[in-house]
């Protein structure tokens, strides 16, 4: 079972990406999705057999390299922590695979889109399956690769490709941390298969390290390392800039890979690498003050950003930044359980807007739109569930989750934990009013579209929404439902038993009752204030717009990352390269190498052909002169 | 075994040369005959080396199929045998002869037979290099090889052939007399040049580092090495597509070899001593010329910096002397060959067809050439080193073994990981993606047949070693043990006998 679930991806891409020419448009896309499909529904009888029986699984499939002590398999391991990925995988994936049948039904290289669907999809399952580093490796940098492929699918668009470029090349940056990590496990502990691994930990707690002289511990180092490699995969700031770039790749990309997905791996190896992140307080801190940096950064550059999609993608930055400080806290299972609502949710608001792009035409410029719920009521519909989910409205799928988050950081009983809790709440606020914002200068308010009249406004086909209902079902009740499995008292004994390590057992407190309420309070506020402020009262924003015009230009170029990076990174570097080409290896390398050595014999046989005068006197004055100098040496020996 | 496989290797090119020489030159039809010829002899060497990969027994670390004949009496012996290690370079050698064969269709113009000819030679003088057990031998298969290239280089060159071919010979040359020198004064110290005896007697230690350095300074330019590397850019540019394939994929993995059968086997201590120098070298190959690489507007010269990138990686795994930094570096070496090959191929595939290596005369390739788009996508992601290719094991195993020495160096050759992926990217978009603008790409036709199969045939090798590469390791996993083996007990002995004289 296990077997076919990671394989049938795998044959959908080879079926659909080398001979989608001769079955036809039509038949890969039925393929793929079905093949997915039936990934999915084994996940799902995965999973409740994890759930029901506590099944846990790890299936060899093949060695891959043996090399010395080093032995690594191709595998699938199956474990709480897995099947949770799996059924999020699989089942994302099998719904974007269907909804994209109608979002690219107007493309001309629809085989070979569901064929990268597919590949990533198999990419991404031997990521969550793997039982040892390298093949999470493996399915790290082939996610990577999809995510390439993907975002640069138009590769006629200069935009598209240099977003894929950069998205490849800033996740490499994170690589380079993972790999690092890597080796030093292999170095410590001579595997690199997680139970081994994990095995040694305890032993090894004070294993110093020395580097440039430092002394430094070693598991913190390790997982100082590994966390590098998650911020890349999941845009946590610093690595963040391709997220929102990435956009550029077709809408139900950015809902698989960019919000449901592969963004969540680097969660996925923090929670994954609980035994080794337990014993480090020091990153577990980082990582709290990382998730927290990227939650709040990334919320406010969301409030004035005007692309449809380019506010989701922030909003997904800022909802990871979440899930790291729920992971930093050591609520690993917090974590999950916020990725797998936030699957859901993300994925709908991804998909609804693409809903609404494809209705536009195209357009992503939400000053651009506005006005048209009438037009499309499912999607409108949709997309407000997708946004109450999101902002925490109670009893919604994020309500469970993210509330649980600032819960949990605040049991925590840290410093870390109570400045997470105050940063939790506010961004909470923040996510509420940019989302609002999103749904009311979309749907509400006036029309503003001067290329397309609102009468040739309509509603998107069947195949791209039911997969928007079932998201939207998920969004609803996801969290209702699994909230006593993933975050109940006994979760930690009863369903994650040893996929999750928690040092400390989880508090069974209760946080005061105002944290409780906090946050749905000023989450279900906010809608009525958004409401003034982007469809009743538009001056204010405006106001504040331009009176706070350095403000307003920090958050809208992103706080300058972009251009900070280009001139201490990119510029650079290309100086360095032009430098070496130009200046050592063509002035001084070519011209005191080879070209100097081919110039100095010229001199010599130039200054030697002039001595060939032809003049007899000048022949005999020089024999003279040279049998006197002989004649000298020999006497004076 | 008595039949002396590895003779006919090695006499089976030349022997097809000889046939093509007397083939008239006249007619076309002739000149198709005299490629048949040739490309009969290199396939009927691919599958006698693929059986001899049968009959290797890899669970032993000796030499096998060893032939020794007196040559020069009581001087030099004609003394050939292989070990995990050579074979998989002979293997590469045979595979790369067709398929660079079969790629010669229009590009050379003139003096065809002479061309295949020169081919042919040196597909035998790099057999003999792989297996020679004995100095001299070596000697003149490894600088043997020189001529056909420079001729090729020289003859069928593009505009610049005549200066590149001399900055060819010029590098070249330096480091070879230096060699020479070595093996006279190895011969004055030992009294023998047999490769297998050397080892057991070992050279005395004192004279370690100057002959070290006198193959290094030979090894370093065919490697290359930063800063002798300045010849390939120009070499590769000039080169004809074909030569450019063998230059890259069997030429360059000369020196890698020489490395690992002679600095490492008969110089162990002088290799401890200089570890730090290769170190140095290969990481400013990896780094700089990574970042050379990607400033680059013509598309083979971009592709031959690459290579001396690449190569750093492999120079790197060797001095680790570490299991996986070995098989690494072996496994570099040969994907490398695959990968560079393909790359070279690629770019004269283009060249043919428009005439210009510039990328900036390309862009939109994939709207007119999706087989072409398809291929290229799977070399670069083996340039780049993605799993699943058999450049990421390379690279790997190589960082692994490096780390294991040094943080800081594995940490500074990881960063090579992210410059490579930018470039070959860069380097894809420029020439792939985009708009079609340029006129002259509107009408270039796709792959023809003879393109897929050489093409193909390099990218499966790449990818299923990527994903199963026991076939490589196995073959080289004794040899190393038992050249790591070697190394150390030899350094133990000169840590004991320096201890002592410290000690008195």
């Amino acid at each position: 079972m296990e077997l076919a679930l990671l394989f049938l991806p795998l044959t959908s891409f080879i079926i659909s990406g080398f001979f989608g020419k001769y079955i036809g448009d039509r038949l890969s896309e039925i393929i793929t999705s079905l093949f997915v499909s039936i990934s999915a529904v084994l996940a799902l009888i995965i999973f409740y057999e994890v759930i029901t029986k506590g099944y846990t699984n790890n299936v060899v499939i093949a060695s891959w390299i043996h090399s010395g002590s080093l032995n690594v398999n191709w595998s699938i391991k199956v474990d709480a922590v897995s099947a949770v990925m799996l059924v999020v995988v699989t089942l994302i994936s099998s719904l974007v695979h269907i909804y994209s049948i109608g979002y690219m039904s107007h493309d001309a290289h629809k085989p070979r889109f569901m064929a990268y669907l597919s590949l990533f999809t198999f990419a991404m399952l031997t990521l969550v399956t793997s039982d040892n580093f390298l093949q999470l490796f493996f399915g790290w940098e082939g996610v990577g690769l999809c995510s390439y492929f993907l975002i640069g699918f138009w590769y006629k668009k200069d935009s598209a490709n240099a977003a894929a470029i950069k998205a490849f090349v800033v996740n490499r940056v994170g690589d380079f941390g993972f790999a690092l990590g890597i080796f030093l496990i292999f170095y410590l502990f001579g595997t690199v298969n997680y139970n081994e691994v994990f095995q040694q930990i305890p032993q090894n707690l004070n294993n110093k390290l020395t580097f440039f002289g430092l002394q430094l511990n070693s598991i913190d180092l390790i997982c100082m390392l590994l966390f590098i490699g998650a911020m890349g995969k999941s845009a946590q700031i610093l690595l963040h800039t391709w997220l929102p770039d990435a956009m550029e790749g077709p809408t139900p990309v950015s809902a698989l890979i960019h919000a449901a997905t592969m963004v969540t791996a680097g969660v996925f190896l923090v929670v994954r690498c609980s035994p080794i992140f337990e014993y480090s307080q020091f990153t577990l801190n980082i990582i709290t003050f990382v998730g927290m940096i990227t939650a709040f950064f990334a919320a406010t550059v969301a409030l004035v950003q005007n692309d449809i999609k380019k506010i989701i993608a922030y909003s997904t930055c800022s909802q990871l930044g979440y899930m790291f400080f729920a992971a930093g806290v050591g609520a690993y299972n917090v974590a999950m359980f916020h990725l797998f609502t936030h699957a859901f949710f993300k994925a709908l608001l991804f998909l609804g807007s693409g809903s609404v792009i494809h209705s536009f035409k195209d357009e992503q410029d939400i000053n651009q739109m506005g006005g048209v719920w009438k037009k499309l009521p499912y999607t409108w519909v949709l997309m407000i569930i997708g946004t109450l989910a999101l902002t925490g409205f109670p009893f919604l799928s994020g309500f469970y989750s993210k509330d649980a988050i600032i819960e949990y950081a605040y049991l925590r009983g840290n410093t870390a934990g109570y400045y997470a809790v105050t940063v939790g709440i506010f961004t909470a606020l923040l996510t509420s009013i940019y989302s609002w914002r999103l749904i009311f200068k979309t749907f509400h308010g006036d029309y503003n579209n001067n290329k397309l009249k609102i009468d040739t406004m309509h509603e998107s086909p069947l195949v791209m929404l039911i997969p928007l209902i079932v998201l939207a079902i998920g969004a609803l009740f996801a969290g209702y439902f699994f909230k006593e499995l993933f975050i109940g008292y006994s979760s930690s004994n009863y369903f994650w038993t040893d996929s999750i390590k928690f040092l400390l057992p989880l508090s069974l407190d209760h946080p005061p009752l105002w944290i409780i309420y906090f946050t749905p309070v000023i989450v279900v506020l906010s809608i009525p204030f958004s409401y003034y402020l982007f469809v009743k009262n538009k001056n204010i924003p405006n106001w504040l717009k331009n009176e706070n015009k350095p403000l307003y230009n920090f958050l809208i170029n992103k706080w300058y990352f972009d251009e900070l990076y280009d001139y201490i990174f990119v510029k650079p570097s290309k100086k360095i390269g032009i430098f070496f080409w130009k200046n050592i290896d063509i002035k001084f390398i070519d011209k005191f190498g080879p070209d100097g050595i081919s110039n100095l014999i010229k001199f010599f046989s130039n200054k030697a052909v002039k001595f060939q005068s032809g003049f007899i006197y000048q022949y005999a004055f020089i024999m003279l002169l040279g049998f006197s100098a002989l004649l000298t040496y020999l006497i004076l020996i | 075994m008595n039949f002396p496989i590895l003779s006919s290797l090695i006499l089976l090119p030349l022997v097809g040369s000889l046939f093509i020489l007397f083939v008239k030159s006249d007619s076309s039809n002739n000149y198709q005959s005299s490629k048949y010829v040739a490309l009969f002899t290199s396939f009927v060497n691919f599958f006698i080396s693929i059986y001899l990969w049968y009959l290797f027994d890899n669970t032993i670390s000796e030499f096998q199929f060893i032939e020794d004949k007196e040559w020069l009496r009581g001087f030099v012996n004609y003394k050939v045998g292989i070990d995990g290690i050579s074979i998989l370079f002979i293997l590469l050698t045979t595979f790369i002869t067709p398929l660079s064969i079969i790629s010669i269709n229009n590009s050379i113009s003139f003096r065809l037979k002479e061309f295949l000819i020169a081919i042919l030679v040196m597909e035998s003088l790099m057999i003999g290099v792989f297996c020679s057990l004995d100095l001299i031998i070596f000697y003149l298969f490894f600088e043997g090889g020189l001529i056909p290239m420079f001729l090729i280089i020289g003859i069928w060159g593009g505009t610049r052939r005549v200066y590149s071919a001399f900055k060819f010979f010029l590098f070249t040359l330096l480091g070879s007399v230096l060699m020479l020198v070595a093996i006279i004064t190895i011969y004055w110290i030992t009294g023998t040049t047999d490769v297998v005896q050397l080892y057991e007697l070992g050279i005395d230690w004192k004279y370690q580092n100057l002959l070290w350095l006198a193959f290094f300074s030979s090894f370093a330019v065919k490697t290359p090495m930063w800063p002798v590397h300045t010849w390939l850019p120009d070499a590769h540019v000039e080169a004809p597509t074909a030569g450019s394939v063998f230059l890259a994929a069997i030429l360059l993995k000369l020196a890698g070899y020489g490395f690992i059968r002679f600095s490492l086997g008969l110089f162990p201590i002088a290799s401890d001593f200089f570890t730090p120098l290769i170190y140095s070298l290969s990481l400013i190959a990896i780094v700089f010329i990574s970042l050379v690489a990607l400033m680059q507007d013509d598309m083979k010269k971009l592709i031959a910096y690459s290579s001396v990138a690449h190569m750093g990686f492999v120079t790197l795994g060797i001095f680790t002397l570490t299991q996986q930094g070995l098989e690494g570096s072996i496994i570099q070496m040969i994907s490398h060959g695959l990968v560079s090959a393909a790359l070279f191929l690629c770019v004269g595939i283009l060249y043919d067809r428009t005439h210009s290596r510039l990328i900036s005369s390309y862009g939109g390739i994939v709207s007119i050439m999706p087989k072409y788009a398809v291929v290229l996508m799977i070399f670069t992601l083996a340039a780049i080193g993605l799993p699943g290719t058999s450049g990421f094991i390379g690279e790997f195993l190589i960082l692994l073994g490096a780390f294991q020495k040094s943080f800081i160096v594995a940490a500074i050759a990881s960063l090579g990981v992210i410059f490579a992926a930018a470039y070959m990217f860069w380097l894809y978009k420029r020439v792939v993606f985009g708009n079609l603008i340029n006129k002259e790409l509107f009408k270039i036709p796709d792959l023809n047949r003879s393109e897929i199969f050489i093409l193909w045939s390099l990218a499966i090798p790449t990818l299923f070693f990527g994903f199963y590469p026991e076939p490589l390791i196995n073959t080289i996993e004794i040899s190393i043990q038992d050249l790591i083996q070697m190394y150390d007990l030899n350094l133990s002995f000169y840590a004991e006998f320096n201890g002592d004289n410290l000690i008195k």
